[in-house]
């Protein structure tokens, strides 16, 4: 399944979002996830199936003004 | 005073364009700031060394929408920032026009009502427009933050007379100047005309000595704000005699 991660296109094995997180080597504590620009809770993540073509995005604390 | 919490410093301190992750902490020692601002963004080359240093910091964090351009995005990107800082403060920008970063007051207020209801403490980045404050009060917004100028500009309280209008107009509001401040006598003005604290950081970030500038912001501000409670002495057209005429003697 080829899904959009941060801005990149790239091909997934992961069902779910919680899984897409391990495939992909993000530390799960520290980001907050949103698909299709809806926020995705933590709890929420193993529940969340993804389709071919949604749009993830996972974010961090960064320095900000 | 904040959402119930008090601040002996009133330097909110941003925490962007540093020239390192030590100099920024420096910085943030050397202000005596105790709220630093913070994104959320995909995660770059210096992540690890800036969550490293978010465990270090003492202060309170006050997360961004920063480079939102709609209601649901700055949304979005609040319930995502309270979520990972596990704060419920959150700076509320939505930006209106790419050159001047000035808010979309009309899409501040539609998102400040939703985040409002959400129970987030809405620190919304504002003009200085008195009935879009007024607005925001009714949306559930505690505290009101106006720009002094356009973001990053240096060019200090540029609607003097209109910020002064904003502090009579909200006397129990804690207002903050976020934005605009280039230099540390800026800020001691905002602090004289009473404003409560104000939110910088393009100008400490891009001094040449940050950490000096920081300190010297601290400094100001503190000197601001004692002026103000103290009291500033009304201004005249003409000059009155300090010295006391009485005594004076004749050498004519």
């Amino acid at each position: 399944m080829r899904i959009n991660l941060n801005g990149q296109s790239i091909e997934t094995q992961a069902r779910t979002l919680a899984d897409l997180l391990t495939e992909q080597g993000f530390e799960s504590p520290c980001v907050a996830t949103a698909v299709d620009g809806d926020f995705i809770a933590r709890p929420l993540r193993s529940g969340t199936l993804l389709n071919d073509g949604v749009k993830v995005e996972v974010l961090s604390p960064m320095q900000g003004g | 005073m904040f959402y119930g919490v008090d601040l002996t410093s009133r330097l909110m301190l941003g925490t962007a364009q540093y020239p390192s992750p030590q100099v920024l902490l420096e910085a943030i020692e050397a202000s005596g700031a105790e709220v630093i601002t913070v994104s959320l963004r995909r995660e770059g080359a210096a992540g690890g060394a800036f969550r490293a240093l978010l465990a270090k910091s003492r202060c309170r964090l006050l997360p961004n929408t920063a480079g939102c351009h709609t209601v649901r995005e700055a949304v979005t990107t609040a319930r995502m920032a309270r979520e990972v800082f596990g704060t419920s403060w959150i700076k509320l920008e939505v930006i209106g026009h790419a050159d001047t970063l000035q808010p979309d007051p009309f899409a501040l207020v539609e998102a400040a009502r939703v985040l409002c209801a959400e129970g987030f403490d809405v620190f919304p980045y504002t003009t200085e427009d008195l009935i879009v404050g007024e607005k925001l009060l009714e949306a559930g917004c505690k505290v009101l933050m106006p720009w002094g100028a356009p973001i990053g500009s240096g060019q200090g309280l540029r609607n003097l007379a209109g910020l002064r209008s904003m502090r009579a107009h909200f006397p129990d509001v804690p207002l903050v100047v976020d934005a605009g401040i280039g230099a540390p006598s800026q800020a001691a003005q905002a602090m004289e005309l009473g404003f409560d604290a104000v939110l910088l950081n393009t100008a400490v970030a891009k001094a040449v000595d940050p950490v000096g500038m920081a300190r010297a912001f601290g400094h100001a501000i503190q000197a601001g704000q004692e002026g103000f409670v103290a009291g500033l002495m009304p201004e005249r057209d003409m000059a009155s005699v300090s010295t006391p005429v009485f005594g004076l003697a004749e050498l004519a």
